[in-house]
């Protein structure tokens, strides 16, 4: 059986989809803003699903207006990182929420390699599975 | 969707989203400048520019000769002419208090309606909130004022500290660089208007020829001229529902021609910052109303007593004294 049918790693928002253009990311940044969310950047280059904090590139962006600005340090993280995880996240600051509201990954390796499962013998031929991503067998920085 | 290992992926569809991603200015399809003006509704701007502010005619006129010439450049990428975008980048100079900030608050609305700027809101800041204290934290610091003023205008306030030839290792320089550079590469998600005293402007200017080249329009505000202070004082006290006492001709002093009196007084005197001199003289002047009002602790006080300044109100102004000593 395949374990990685489409080659890419499905994580957050619109993973299914292909790829989001560069407008089609504005509006959404543009939706977030008007919802009166902040932005943020953040990319890694270890994309397993229970890494759930990533480098972060700057800090979240507050009291925005327009999507350009988040544009501007998405693709500054874009050329830092060309061949990195790179996802946006709105973070929403109501009261009793304050709490990450939409996250998608923009920017993807060229080459996604997907993950192995791995078992593990316990006692009395009992087995534990794991997931293991194949790039993170290469130390960080030259996985992609 | 799921496309299979070896074979060819179909290509993803775009520009179909990509297309009104971005809202088009509203006058996409006008040919006239009627019709510009109509869907833009930026007359309503002009014209409340042209009642709201008192004077500074040099200043509306430039107003209205770059709202035409914005007018026309959009008829003219209507018709498929123009070749790019034009650089709005501004620098405002004046005196303190000669309407620079407000002036800039109608201008983004302009630009707004006309879809130069997507947003239309306006970032005041000076230079702490641009330049750092330690080597690297300028960078990110300016960059993230820049980020929150994309799709508006930022309205830097007296700029020329930006620049401190005396010290070399000075971190606006490096504010600047950033600036510049958003200034050219992102023109149409920002424009910039720099403020400040006219002569020091000027000196901002020759030593940095980048900005100087790189700000399409200059304009210059007038000081006030006395009758138009009185005018502004009067503005301000019917936004205030307060009320100069006329005077009757004998006895009672007419509040206004001591308030005119004031200006005169005050304008020979330091630090005298046109319209913001005013507004405090009145501010203070309400405050001595209210303390005289509030000595008759008896009366009962019509509404029209409580929204009147009498001119013994503004005669009791420290600017009198000092003038009737020296």
């Amino acid at each position: 059986m395949m374990t990685n049918p489409t080659g890419r790693i499905t994580q957050g928002q619109f993973s299914f989809l292909p790829d989001l253009s560069d407008d089609e990311i504005r509006l959404q940044i543009e939706y977030g803003l008007r919802k009166g969310y902040a932005w943020s950047v953040e990319y890694t280059d270890d994309p397993h699903p229970r890494n759930t904090y990533w480098e972060m590139y700057g800090m979240p962006m507050f009291d925005l207006q327009d999507a350009a600005g988040v544009m501007t340090e998405l693709a500054e993280c874009r050329k830092t990182f060309p061949q990195h995880y790179i996802r946006l996240m709105a973070f929403d600051s109501t009261r009793g929420i304050e709490s990450i509201t939409m996250s998608f990954i923009v920017n993807r390796p060229a080459h996604e390699p997907g993950f192995g499962l791995a078992r593990q013998e316990m006692h009395n031929r009992t087995l534990r599975y794991t997931v293991h991503s194949y790039a993170t067998d290469k130390p960080e920085g030259q996985r992609y | 969707m799921y496309n299979i290992p070896g074979q060819t992926a179909p290509a993803p569809v775009q520009g179909a989203a990509a297309t009104d991603a971005i809202p088009a200015a509203a006058t996409g399809s006008a040919r006239t400048v009627t019709e510009v003006l109509a869907q833009s509704q930026v007359q309503a701007v002009l014209a409340d520019l042209e009642q709201g502010l008192v004077g500074l005619a040099p200043v509306k006129q430039r107003v209205r000769d770059i709202a035409a010439l914005l007018v026309i450049d959009r008829l003219r990428q209507n018709q498929g002419l123009a070749a790019q975008a034009p650089s709005l980048h501004m620098c405002f100079t004046g005196n303190p208090g000669t309407g620079k900030t407000t002036v800039a608050l109608r201008m983004a609305q302009i630009l707004h309606r006309l879809g130069y700027v997507r947003k239309g809101h306006l970032v005041a800041v000076t230079r702490d909130d641009l330049v750092g204290q330690y080597i690297g934290h300028t960078a990110p610091k300016t960059k993230e004022v820049l980020k929150k003023a994309m799709g508006g205008v930022l309205f830097i306030d007296e700029a020329y500290y930006l620049y401190r030839p005396e010290n070399e290792r000075d971190y606006g320089q490096e504010a600047i660089e950033i600036l510049l550079q958003v200034m050219e590469n992102q023109r149409d998600d920002l424009v910039v208007i720099l403020a400040g005293y006219k002569d020091r402007m000027d000196t901002f200017f020759s030593s940095n020829p980048g900005m100087s080249s790189r700000i399409a329009h200059h304009l210059d505000f007038p000081d006030y001229s006395v009758p138009e202070l009185l005018q502004i004082a009067e503005q301000m006290l019917v936004e205030l529902h307060y009320r100069f006492e006329p005077g009757d001709g004998a006895a009672l002093e007419d509040a206004c021609a001591a308030f005119e009196d004031y200006l005169q007084l005050r304008m020979r005197q330091p630090h005298f910052a046109n319209a913001r001199s005013v507004r405090n003289a009145l501010d203070r002047a309400r405050l001595r109303q209210a303390s005289r009002l509030f000595r008759e602790a008896d009366k009962a006080h019509s509404a029209e007593d409580l929204s009147t300044l009498s001119a013994a109100d503004i005669r009791a102004s420290r600017v009198f004294a000092s003038a009737g000593s020296a």
